[in-house]
C-alpha cells in the first residue's frame, strides 16, 4: 500500500478518537449540534484556500478559529446559548463560503472531503492536533464535569468558566479541523454527534461513556474505511452510514 | 459594629443589570461563626446578595471578608439532565482534583454529611431533592470551608426532607463553628437558627439579631401589612429572649408563613 494512502487511512482513525471525546463531552453539555453547524464555519476558509492556492487546512483552520473566538464573545456578552450563537454564523459563512467558491467540483470536495492526497507534514500536523485535542480534553475534564453540571457551582469552586468554555470551543474546532479534509463540511460533525449519541445509549456511567463514544468513533471510520475499500464507495459517507449504524444497534442494546 | 472579629464586611453594596436596581445601600458586618439568615419577596435581591458576595456579579460598593474565609456555595436549584451520565463521586472527584484535596477529604465529607455509597453512584438526575441537596452541600463542603451560603437549600424538597437539611446545617455549623449566611422563605428556620437577620427587599430593610430586624414595621416594608406575620411574630416573641437554648426548644409550627 502507498505510503501516501496509509496516512489517509491513520489520520482519520487518530482525528476520529478526537472527535469521539470532544462529541462525549459536547453531548453532556448540550453542545452537541454545534458540531454539525461549526464544521460550516470552515467553507469560506476553504473557499480561500481554492483561491489562493494555500492549503486547505490552513484556510479552513484559519476561519474556524475567527468563528471560535465570535461565538465565544457573542455568548459572553450577549448570554446567548452556545447554539444560538453558532446559528448566527452558520447561515452567512455557507452563503459567503458559496460565493467564494465557484467550482462544482471545489464546492462538493469542501462539503463532503476529498481535496487530493496527504502530504507527510499534514500527517504530522493531524496526528500532533489529534493527540493535542485528546490530552487537554483529558486535563480539562475535572473543570468540564464541573461546569456543564452547573457553571455556578463551578465558578464557586474557583473555576474560571469562560476560559474553560473557550479551550472547549477551540479544542471543538480542532477536532473539526483533523477530519474535515475526510468527511468535508457537511459529514464532519456527524463524527462528533453519531458515535457520542450511541455510546449514551449503550453506557450510564461517566468512563464508560467516554470509552465507549471514543470507541466507536474509531471504529467507524476503520470499518467505514474497510467497507468503502472492498465495495469500491465514497470513504467519508461511509464512515458516516457505518457510525449511524452503531447509533442504531445502540437502540436495541442495554445499557452498561 | 463587630469589626474586631467580623468574618464579612459589606459597605454600600449595590448591584445593576441593564439599569434596573437589584440591590441597593447593604451594609452590615457579620461576625465569625454566626449564622445569617437573608430574608425578603420574591425578586427582592436574596439571590443576587449571594451571587455579588461570590463576586459572581458586578457590584458597586465593598464586600470584604475576613482573612482565612473559604467560601462553600449551595445553589438555590439546578435542573440537573436526567441523561447527565454524572454522578456526585464524579462531581466529588473532580473538585478535588481541582482543588488538590485527597481521596480522605472525600470520604470525611461522605460521613459528615451521611451520604452512603448509592447516592454517591447514583446519577444526579435520578436522586431525590433530599438527597441532591445533601450532596449538593457535601460538594460546598469539600475543601473545608468556614463559612457556608446556601441559596434556599430547601426550596426544591418535601418537608421531611426540609427539616433534615436544616438539621444538618445546624449540625454543622455546631461542629466545626462555620457561619453560614442562608437565603430563607422559611421564618420558622430564621428563629429557630439564624442568629443575625438581613431583611431585604431591593434594598436593605433592617439587619441585626433577629430580635433587632424582625421588627413588625420591618415584616411589613417586606410582605405588606399581613396580620398573620404579625400574629406569627408575636407567638415567637419568647424564641427571641431564650438565648441559645431557644434553637431546640421550639418546633416550627406546620403553617409557618412562608414569604411567596
Amino acid at each position: 500500500m502507498p505510503t501516501n494512502e496509509l496516512y489517509g487511512i491513520i489520520l482519520p482513525v487518530f482525528g476520529a478518537a478526537a472527535a469521539g471525546l470532544v462529541g462525549a463531552f459536547a453531548l453532556m453539555k448540550k453542545t452537541i449540534l454545534a458540531g454539525d453547524v461549526m464544521s460550516h464555519i470552515a467553507i469560506p476558509g476553504l473557499g480561500l484556500a481554492i483561491i489562493w492556492r494555500i492549503n486547505p487546512l490552513i484556510g479552513g483552520g484559519l476561519t474556524l478559529f475567527v468563528g471560535i473566538i465570535l461565538i465565544w464573545m457573542l455568548q459572553r456578552r450577549t448570554e446567548l446559548s452556545a447554539e444560538a450563537a453558532i446559528g448566527v454564523l452558520f447561515a452567512s459563512s455557507v452563503a459567503l463560503g458559496a460565493l467564494l467558491i465557484n467550482s462544482t467540483e471545489d464546492l462538493v470536495d469542501a462539503l463532503f472531503g476529498g481535496f487530493g492526497s496527504i502530504s507527510i507534514g499534514e500527517f504530522a500536523f493531524g496526528i500532533a492536533v489529534s493527540i493535542f485535542v485528546v490530552a487537554a480534553l483529558w486535563i480539562l475534564r475535572n473543570k468540564l464535569i464541573i461546569a456543564l453540571f452547573s457553571p455556578e457551582l463551578a465558578q464557586s469552586a474557583g473555576i474560571n468558566v469562560d476560559a474553560v468554555n473557550l479551550w472547549f470551543l477551540l479544542l471543538f474546532g480542532l477536532a473539526i479541523l483533523v477530519s474535515l479534509r475526510f468527511l468535508g463540511a457537511l459529514l464532519v460533525g456527524s463524527l462528533i454527534i453519531i458515535p457520542a449519541s450511541a455510546a449514551r445509549q449503550l453506557t450510564h456511567t461517566l468512563g464508560k461513556f467516554l470509552v465507549a463514544s471514543v470507541a466507536l468513533s474509531m471504529l467507524s471510520v476503520i470499518i467505514g474505511f474497510v467497507i468503502a475499500h472492498v465495495y469500491g464507495l465514497e470513504p467519508g459517507a461511509t464512515v458516516v452510514v457505518t457510525a449511524a449504524g452503531f447509533f442504531v444497534l445502540s437502540l436495541l442494546k442495554k445499557k452498561v | 459594629m463587630e469589626s474586631m472579629s467580623a468574618i464579612l464586611t459589606i459597605s454600600d453594596l449595590s448591584v445593576t443589570f441593564d439599569d434596573v436596581q437589584a440591590l441597593r445601600s447593604v451594609s452590615l458586618s457579620l461576625p465569625e461563626g454566626e449564622s445569617l439568615a437573608v430574608i425578603g419577596p420574591n425578586g427582592a435581591g436574596k439571590s443576587v446578595f449571594l451571587r455579588a458576595l461570590l463576586k459572581m456579579v458586578p457590584y458597586r460598593g465593598s464586600i470584604a471578608w475576613g482573612a482565612g474565609a473559604r467560601l462553600g456555595y449551595v445553589p438555590q436549584k439546578i435542573d440537573a439532565d436526567r441523561h447527565l451520565p454524572i454522578n456526585f463521586r464524579n462531581l466529588f472527584e473532580a473538585k478535588a482534583a481541582v482543588q488538590n484535596l485527597s481521596r480522605k477529604d472525600i470520604e470525611e465529607i461522605k460521613t459528615t454529611v451521611g451520604l452512603d455509597e448509592r447516592i454517591l453512584e447514583t446519577p444526579v438526575g435520578h436522586l431525590s431533592g433530599g438527597q441532591f441537596q445533601r450532596a449538593l452541600i457535601a460538594f460546598a463542603l469539600l475543601g473545608k470551608p468556614n463559612v457556608l451560603i446556601l441559596d434556599e437549600p430547601t426550596a426544591s424538597i418535601d418537608k421531611s426532607g426540609e427539616e433534615q437539611v436544616y438539621e444538618l446545617i445546624h449540625r454543622l455549623q455546631d461542629r466545626f463553628g462555620m457561619t453560614v449566611i442562608l437565603v430563607s422563605h422559611d421564618l420558622s428556620f430564621v428563629y429557630r437558627y439564624a442568629t443575625r437577620v438581613l431583611c431585604i427587599n431591593r434594598e436593605e430593610i433592617s439587619y441585626g439579631t433577629p430580635e433587632e430586624a424582625l421588627t413588625p414595621e420591618a415584616l411589613e416594608k417586606l410582605y405588606g401589612p399581613h396580620k398573620y406575620f404579625h400574629h406569627f411574630v408575636h407567638s415567637h416573641e419568647d424564641n427571641f429572649k431564650g438565648g441559645e437554648g431557644r434553637r431546640h426548644d421550639h418546633a416550627p409550627d406546620n403553617d409557618h408563613p412562608h414569604a411567596d
